[in-house]
């Protein structure tokens, strides 16, 4: 009795704070919206079994890439009202391919069946061990390579998005290294005679 | 109220993903939108494969949907770098301003 309910309960507010995602006037509130929208998808994780995924959600998306949103929106000080001008001359276009899109999911969803061989071949069998245990048993073992390309690329936007957006100022002071260890003794001081009397 | 099924999930997953189709229709002019809504689209085929990995007890849905989140966040971070130095060089997001190779 209480899970649709709980279902009904997430997925109400999932579309709904995606609906004021894509119509929000401030995109401060559409990024508020996501966090809502991300916040509830990892409710339906929950209640669907997945609880380190949903885990991860919370902690990926709501932690770090919303979060990300939510500084360049703040960042970027410009005119968010003008952008929207105008906006409305799509919304035929965007209703018909949405609706083609729509149609076209609800026929595969129609027609779809699972296969007796997919659920007698089943690659990575739920078993009565919990539900980080399994994955971490699977994920470091036959998804190896997997995970390490999933790291690389990771390491790959960290440096791209370093290597983006560093400039150069003007003014700063840096150690120079090379500078400093080519220095001579000749460089700095100079070694004078000075006789007794005269000064220099 | 019956039992939640599959189906409920899959109808869920396919009103987010055509909301965020119409969300890049409707917010033609500015990326920052347009990334949000590529992110719902994720989330929605997310759902989809939590929710076949849930209904066909296999594991394997779950393990994708972790590699689907890495790649987002990839996407998202480099999306946003990529947002910020073209601000910084043209003082604008609109996405017709981004048309300097007339592609």
């Amino acid at each position: 009795m209480l899970q649709p309910i709980a279902f009904y309960l997430f997925a109400a507010v999932t579309l709904i704070s995606a609906f004021q995602v894509i119509t929000a006037k401030n995109p401060v509130h559409s990024v508020l919206f996501l966090i809502l929208a991300f916040f509830n998808a990892a409710g339906l994780f929950v209640l669907l079994g997945a609880e380190f995924v949903a885990m991860i959600l919370v902690i990926v998306y709501v932690g770090a890439v919303a979060v990300l949103f939510l500084f360049v929106v703040m960042m970027l000080d410009m005119g968010f009202a003008e952008l929207r001008k105008g906006a409305m001359q799509y919304v035929p276009l965007g209703l018909v391919i949405g609706g083609i899109l729509m149609a076209e999911l609800v026929v595969i969803y129609n027609a779809w069946e699972p296969v007796a061989q997919v659920t007698a071949n089943l690659a990575n069998p739920v078993t009565d061990m919990k539900n980080t245990e399994s994955l971490g048993l699977i994920l470091y073992t036959d998804y190896v390579y997997a995970f390490q390309i999933a790291g690389l690329i990771l390491l790959v936007a960290m440096i791209g998005a370093i290597v983006l957006t560093h400039r150069k100022r003007p003014g700063v002071r840096r150690q120079k290294i090379i500078e400093q260890n080519n220095r001579k003794r000749t460089d700095a001081m100079e070694i004078v005679k000075i006789n007794p009397g005269e000064g220099i | 109220m019956d039992a939640i099924g599959l189906e409920h999930y899959l109808i869920l997953a396919g009103l987010l993903f055509t909301m965020g189709m119409f969300g890049i229709f409707l917010n033609r002019k500015n990326v920052i939108i347009i990334l949000m809504c590529i992110e719902l689209m994720l989330l929605a085929v997310n759902i989809n494969f939590v929710a076949f990995s849930a209904f066909l007890g296999d594991l394997t849905g779950q393990v994708f949907t972790m590699f689907i989140l890495t790649v987002a966040a990839a996407e998202a971070a480099i999306g946003l770098a990529i947002l910020v130095i073209f601000f910084r060089n043209k003082g604008s997001i609109a996405v017709e301003d981004i048309s300097s190779m007339r592609g």
